[in-house]
């Protein structure tokens, strides 16, 4: 795979799954992994339900992974390191939306993981209403 | 001293600790939190003790690492990687010793506490369960052995100490000031932790 992979994690299935379609829409060659909510489908997040999608989508170019809110970070970071091999992954500070849009676009012209995230985290610059 | 045995006996403490509470942890975490805490908590040692049921363990440590897996595939949340992470920490340190004394104990402890604060990024007055972590870890720091009694009343008063907090963590950060006057569920919830332990310390004794 020559392309930079996304995962999303959010406390909720049904938002990481639709914007997992959303993003793929947008670019369809860049693999995307949902980590949506409990391991029983409920609200919250799960570290090995997000290592279970990096390993689905993980490649040597790297891997982004954006996250909603708060224990979304933490699942993800023991998630990282319960597995522990994969180094090329970066947790992208970012709007979860708007950047996994950024890094989708990005991704998808073959950037490195780090100009991959570093355009997912830009996304909190980016006024949608220019009030000026 | 802590044996394998005392290892699981703190963990089945900490199991009816947390399911005779369970009403009480979901009330505080309804108050400033999701309201989930209660229920969480009280799926993960179930879980827990089905595992300790099933299984056999040579040291402390294997014990509580395995403790730690079931919280972090079972609780999720943010308590899930919390408990899973001290745990895993407490296990990491405690090693292949068959037996601990106090103070190997208290390194365990405090390698534990490290990691509730790195996960969490919690720091001292946040309003978390690394207010009760943080002053029982740093009252019984350098002690040869531990007054148990004490130690308990010490995990009291950390908890009592949360209600006057603004908390700067997690879903009651968002009500700002006016998660004070609140209990701390995560608090609770370590206090039970922490009295599991001293119930199972004292057993041995």
């Amino acid at each position: 795979m020559d392309k930079v992979s996304l995962v999303l994690v959010s406390h909720s299935r049904e938002i990481a799954d639709g914007l997992k379609k959303l993003l793929g829409e947008m670019q369809p060659e860049v693999a995307i992994a949902a980590a949506g909510g409990e391991e029983d489908g409920g609200i919250g997040t799960n570290a090995e339900v997000i290592a279970r999608a990096v390993e689905e989508v993980y490649t040597e170019k790297g891997t982004v992974i954006l996250f909603d809110l708060g224990s979304a970070l933490l699942n993800a970071e023991l998630a990282l390191e319960l597995d522990g091999k994969k180094q090329n992954v970066r947790i992208a500070d970012a709007p979860m939306i708007e950047g996994g849009l950024a890094a989708v676009i990005e991704a998808g012209f073959g950037s490195s993981v780090e100009k991959t995230a570093e355009a997912a985290e830009k996304a909190y610059e980016m006024k949608k209403i220019d009030r000026s | 001293m802590i044996t394998t045995g005392t290892a699981e006996n703190w963990m089945e403490n900490f199991k009816e600790l947390i399911l005779q509470n369970k009403d009480e942890l979901t009330t505080l975490d309804q108050a400033i939190g999701d309201g989930d805490h209660g229920i969480n908590m009280a799926r993960g040692v179930q879980e827990m003790h089905a595992m300790l049921q099933e299984k056999t363990f040579e040291t402390p440590g294997a014990l509580l690492k395995a403790a730690a897996m079931v919280f972090i595939s079972k609780i999720g949340g943010a308590s899930g990687p919390l408990y899973g992470s001290a745990l895993m920490k407490i296990a990491a340190e405690a090693g292949d010793k068959a037996e601990l004394t106090d103070q190997d104990l208290l390194a365990c402890l405090e390698a534990g506490k490290k990691a509730v604060q790195q996960r969490g990024r919690a720091e001292t007055g946040e309003k978390t369960m690394y207010d009760v972590w943080d002053p029982i870890i740093n009252t019984f720091r350098g002690e040869e052995t531990i007054d148990w009694k004490a130690f308990k009343k010490a995990a009291e008063q950390a908890v009592d100490s949360t209600v006057d907090m603004h908390a700067k963590k997690g879903r009651a950060a968002y009500l700002g000031a006016r998660s004070i006057g609140h209990t701390d569920p995560g608090a609770f919830s370590s206090r039970l932790f922490f009295e599991a332990l001293a119930d199972a310390a004292q057993e041995e004794n």
